[in-house]
């Protein structure tokens, strides 16, 4: 079978990989659920797709079993149209950045960097040339004879990613490669990986934990939960459009509102929430009377009177009194309680021309219906 | 009683007082080795000096007893059949104890089996061991039995009062003391080290060269260096299945003292002390055979 992504003309520099119902239970006898259940991803060449999940979620997994590390119980790994579970990880020609770096202690900057290609028998002079290119990549040149261990956290994280572009994979996989350093350099390193990703146009493949990092590098993300992927899309896709109610509150803060659906319009559902009618963007199309969760982001609610709320788009309210109110610098954020005791968070950027609102305060809260989603 | 609670950086930066109070507490460790120590210094020190004293001073000082070291053939051929047979004990070691060492540390529910059978040796007597192989390799014992029955030799070949007995009884006597230094410093190697080598293009006998067997080099050092010293002093297993003129320095040593030659065995004990301890000098000095020493001995 051919897929779209690899047929002739149009096979990028990075590889194409899809993942089929791709299982993996490491303890087959106890009763414990999939560690890895059904994954199923079509990552385009030259993407860059990120695996982002909490501790536990399976994602250090699913990239031990493209790398090869690990065999699947179930599924099919193929990357550039080919299977590979079969193949060993020696012969899958993928580049790894783990965690820990894994640099080897006993080698220096260069003989690690050089290592792949020496497996490879590139003779000495072209492995040179090359090794000095990829430090260069990583902003590393001079620092060849030194060991790992002479090295800081962050440099050690440049030579791992050279080490793993040196021998020009399709292919780079990194599992949280970021984790072990400090916000200052992580935020700088962001931007590294980033700009090498645009620089090599091959496919890469980064799990985190961090939602911010997701957001802010990847083409698309794909959420793990439980060992399941619970959505995958681009990161506004993921921040507006969230699927499911997981996904809503791992990513970002979000406020879930109980309803009871009572109809639905032009893809709208028509839902009633403490008594109000509130409208939310809906792909499926609920059963009156089913009882839904609606959520919406607590920098998208304003309060109804407040002068500078847009008209254009049509609107839900809700009837709140103020429990909390606390001054954040940037931001003002307010703990509402609706009639029903559904407790709700909005966020107001601050300003001096904006009434602070006090504890106890009745007041009307507002929100886009392009706002609210149905999880 | 305030100054004595300062921790030590703070209490350095203070200019000590002239007359410092005895820190009663330094002493403490000291203090609770002290019957040790005593019994050491009294049952195995001021012994071993007073031996190795006869080597120079019996009957009157003198370095006699060394010279004519220089030209006793019999010192010199035992010296080298010493020698020879702890290089080829600890060669042995190696090549039998790596694997072994390998399995161990990849071993999971098995792993403490195996520790347990590496271990044996070590809780039975080299009395008792010695004996099972003379048993074992005797004109009528197991291993020529099992040949003789494979169709291998027609007759009952001589394995017993070889050297080769002493080689196989001093290797399984001192396989743990490789075995288990080798294991101490692969189990250090970070496993994701292997993986990132496979990763990286590396085949499975390509990683063990380039990563696991230099990486596990300090634990080499340590086993080797450990089974070299002790097949050095071996007595018991070479007199008893070893040959009859394959004798080591150690039964040199046990037969001029039958004989009261007290000079000269002092002599040779302690050129076989020096020995070892010229070894352990000039091994320590190798980089990371030191710090292998310090980390398998943890
Ligand atoms: N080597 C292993 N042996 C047994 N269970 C494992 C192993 N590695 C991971 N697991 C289990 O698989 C699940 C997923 O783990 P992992 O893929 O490491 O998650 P993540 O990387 O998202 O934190 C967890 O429940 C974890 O306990
Ligand atoms: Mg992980």
């Amino acid at each position: 079978m051919i897929s779209a992504g690899t047929n002739g003309a149009d096979i990028g520099r990075g590889a194409s990989v899809t993942l089929s119902d791709l299982e993996k239970t490491y303890d087959r006898a106890s009763a414990a659920p999939k560690d890895v259940d059904r994954v199923s991803l079509d990552i385009r060449s030259g993407e860059f797709l990120t695996m982002l999940g909490p501790s536990g979620s399976g994602k250090t997994t699913t990239l031990m079993m493209i790398a090869g590390f690990e065999t699947p119980t179930a599924g099919d790994i193929a990357i550039d149209g080919k299977s590979v579970v079969a193949m060993p990880p020696y012969r899958r020609n993928i580049g790894m950045v783990f965690q820990n770096y894994a640099l080897f202690p006993h080698l220096t900057v260069e003989e690690n960097v050089g290592f792949p290609l020496k497996q490879r028998g590139v003779p000495k002079p072209e492995r040179a040339r090359l090794v000095a290119e990829a430090l260069e990549l990583v902003h590393l040149p001079g620092y060849g004879a030194r060991y790992p261990r002479q090295l800081s956290g962050g440099q050690q994280q440049r030579v791992a990613v050279a080490r793993a572009v040196v021998f020009k994979p399709r292919l780079l996989l990194m599992d949280e490669p970021l984790g072990a350093l400090d916000k200052q350099l992580r935020e700088n390193l962001q931007l590294e990986m980033r700009r090498l990703h645009a620089d090599l146009g091959i496919t890469f493949i980064y799990v985190t934990h961090d939602q911010e990092e997701a957001l802010t590098m990847s083409d698309r993300i794909a959420v793990m939960n439980d060992g399941k992927v619970a959505q995958v899309g681009t990161p506004e896709d993921l921040y507006d459009r969230p699927e499911n109610r997981f996904v809503a509150g791992f990513i970002g803060e979000s406020n879930f509102l109980p309803a009871v659906v009572r109809g639905v319009e032009n893809d709208v559902v028509i839902a009633e929430c403490d008594g109000a009618v509130i409208r939310a963007l809906c792909p499926g199309r609920p059963a009156s009377g089913e009882k839904v969760t609606l959520t919406t982001r607590p920098e998208r609610l304003r309060f109804a009177d407040s002068a500078w709320i847009g008209e254009q788009m049509p609107q839900n309210c809700l009837s709140v009194t103020v429990t909390e109110a606390v001054f954040a610098g940037e931001r003002c954020r307010y703990m509402l309680q609706a009639g029903d005791g559904t407790s709700i968070v909005l966020k107001e950027p601050s300003s001096a021309a904006i009434r602070r609102r006090a504890v106890g305060e009745r007041a009307e809260i507002a929100w886009s219906v392009a706002d609210t989603i149905l999880v | 009683m305030s100054e004595v609670a300062q921790p030590a950086s703070l209490a350095l930066a203070v200019s000590r007082p002239q007359t410092a109070p005895f820190d009663w507490r330094r002493a403490v460790p000291l203090l609770l080795a002290a019957p040790l120590l005593l019994y050491m210094l009294v049952f195995y020190a001021l012994p071993v000096v007073a031996m190795l004293l006869r080597s120079v001073n019996d009957p009157s000082w003198t370095l006699s007893h060394y010279a004519t070291l220089f030209d006793d053939v019999v010192f010199q051929k035992t010296f080298w059949i010493t020698f020879n047979t702890s290089v080829t004990v600890t060669l042995g070691c190696l090549i039998l104890g790596y694997p072994v060492a390998m399995g161990l540390v990849r071993a999971k529910a098995m792993a403490p089996f195996i520790l347990v059978i590496i271990l044996l040796p070590f809780w039975t007597s080299v009395l008792v061991r010695s004996y099972a192989w003379m048993v074992l390799l005797g004109r009528h014992g197991l291993v020529n039995e099992a040949l003789l029955a494979l169709g291998m030799i027609d007759r009952p070949i001589r394995i017993l009062n070889t050297p080769l007995a002493t080689q196989i009884a001093m290797i399984h006597i001192l396989l743990p003391y490789m075995i288990l230094p080798i294991a101490n410093a692969l189990r250090q190697i970070d496993p994701s080290l292997i993986r990132a080598a496979s990763g990286l293009g590396s085949t499975p006998f390509m990683t063990f060269r380039q990563i696991i067997l230099p990486l596990s080099m300090s634990g080499v050092a340590a086993g080797t260096l450990l089974t070299f010293v002790l097949a050095l002093g071996f007595y018991i297993t070479p007199a008893m299945v070893g040959g009859p003129r394959d004798i080591t320095l150690s039964m040199l040593i046990a037969q001029q003292v039958d004989q009261l030659n007290w000079a000269y065995a002092a002599t040779l004990s302690a050129v076989l002390l020096a020995t070892a301890l010229a070894i352990l000098a000039v091994a320590r000095k190798l980089p990371g055979v030191g710090n292998a020493f310090r980390t398998s001995m943890r």
